[in-house]
């Protein structure tokens, strides 16, 4: 359920915001390569180094920060003051091992799962957009995609994902699970859930780029 | 029976439990009672565990609570149902996953043995039928009654009530308030009610404990209760014109 909840449920957002990122580094990528000597094709290499090493880790995981990150606060922090986390204790059940580790492991399996499927997407948007401005033909993106690729870049990105997706999933239900008050706390409790991840994925964006590459 | 030892709890400066001591038995409604911030709901978490005394001890048939560790409690918290004020059921479940929650958790029955006891709690509770209701298609009083149901589920010895009929209409509150005597008095459970309704007082009071800053201040029975000299407890008692004029007739 929480895997539904995580991975399907983001499905749509992450396919919208992956295509148009990808079509725009690419649309941008060939506005600044005004040179005759720089071969098309380079356009595409940088598309797929962009959105593999950076764009689509860390752009879906801000945006998984805020859809996920905040209906799990709200989710957990409702239950804090409704007295259901109480009625867990009550009855004897470990609160934080019942509401937490399956969002965790949901989290730490669907999010890597997405940033797959963010690249993937965001290659394809690319190309569509390369193509239909005319700035490369297919052949020559399909070219530079092929050219020079490191494959460790994936296993940066899926690194990178397995970070941030344990950062969205704990700082979001520490938040949720420590809500004090009513309505009020938990709206706080989740706004302070996303703007706490976003800077903590940021900053470890910084520091995983800083050790592995 | 649960023993309550020299019970002090303090939130920083604030003392809010100053030394209470108390004996609550089985098959008789204990209620606890006192003012907004005399610490009756403080006394209740304390002694379920959800906050840690200071000093002193909760002993369930003689078995020390306060010293045991997280594990060894969960032995005794599967003995114990407990109703909150908003009945905290959990909104993503039916009736029936709500009532087979400890069930599912802590017994090793078949389904359709627990289907048995889910239909029988609710039977006892007079809500047949709802099995299938999740809690937001409930009004006040049914959430209040599927607590009770869930709370008697593992077959409880000890239950706790917080505010149990509060937000109910007077008719309704009466009806909570019958059904968790009855069922006190039919399955010789040592039921705990913390209430400041003194509908409730006066109709399943068997052992009354009024609180006042903190302290215990009186202890009786409903039957006592109005003819006492204690003037913080008559203050109380006798705040509402129709309790007064109801009990000098």
């Amino acid at each position: 359920m929480e895997m539904v909840a995580i991975g399907l449920g983001s499905v749509g957002i992450i396919s919208i915001i992956s295509v148009f990122i990808g079509g725009v580094t690419t649309v941008q990528t060939a506005y600044q390569l005004v040179s005759d000597l720089v071969p098309r094709s380079v356009i595409g290499g940088i598309t797929r180094d962009s959105t593999i090493l950076e764009l689509s880790p860390t752009i879906c995981s801000l945006v998984l920060a805020g859809k996920v990150g905040s209906s799990i606060a709200s989710q957990i922090g409702t239950m804090r003051v409704t007295e259901q986390i109480d009625a867990l204790e009550i009855m004897g059940v470990n609160a934080p091992g019942y509401l937490i580790l399956p969002k965790l492991i949901a989290g730490l399996l669907m999010i890597p799962l997405l940033v797959i499927i963010a690249i993937f997407l965001s290659i394809v948007g690319g190309y569509i957009s390369g193509t239909v401005s005319g700035a490369l033909s297919g052949a020559e993106y399909i070219q530079g995609l092929t050219t020079d690729f490191i494959p460790f870049t994936v296993v940066v990105a899926l690194i990178k994902a397995l970070f941030f997706a344990f950062i969205i999933v704990t700082v979001s239900a520490y938040q949720g699970f420590y809500t004090h008050g009513g309505a009020l706390e938990v709206g706080q409790s989740s706004t302070r859930a996303v703007v706490i991840s976003c800077i903590s994925i940021l900053i470890s964006d910084y520091i995983i780029a800083q050790l592995l590459l | 029976m649960i023993e309550v030892k020299d019970i002090c709890k303090s939130f920083g400066e604030n003392k809010v439990l100053q030394g209470i001591s108390a004996n609550f038995k089985p098959g008789i409604t204990s209620l606890i009672i006192g003012s907004s911030g005399s610490g009756k709901t403080t006394l209740l978490k304390t002694m379920v565990g959800l906050f840690e005394p200071d000093s002193g001890q909760v002993l369930y048939d003689g078995r020390d609570f306060t010293s045991m560790s997280t594990h060894q409690r969960i032995e005794i918290r599967k003995e114990i149902g407990m109703l909150f004020q908003g009945a905290a059921l959990f909104d993503a479940m039916t009736v029936e996953k709500n009532i087979s929650f400890a069930l599912d958790m802590f017994t090793n029955q078949t389904k359709a043995e627990k289907l048995d006891r889910i239909n029988f709690v609710l039977d006892r509770v007079n809500l047949n039928g709802t099995n299938k209701l999740f809690p937001v298609e409930l009004s006040g009083g049914m959430k209040k009654r599927v607590g009770i149901a869930r709370a008697i589920a593992m077959n409880s010895k000890y239950l706790f009530c917080d505010e149990p009929n509060s937000g109910l209409d007077p008719k309704s509150a009466i009806m909570i308030d019958e059904l968790i005597k009855e069922i006190t008095a039919e399955y010789q459970i040592t039921t705990v009610v913390v209430t400041h309704d003194m509908n409730s007082v006066m109709g399943i009071g068997d052992h009354v404990l009024f609180l006042h800053q903190g302290k215990k201040w009186w202890e009786g029975s409903n039957q006592e209760i109005t003819t006492t000299n204690n003037k913080e407890l008559n203050d109380f008692v006798f705040a509402t014109k129709l309790m007064e004029t109801l009990l000098k007739k």
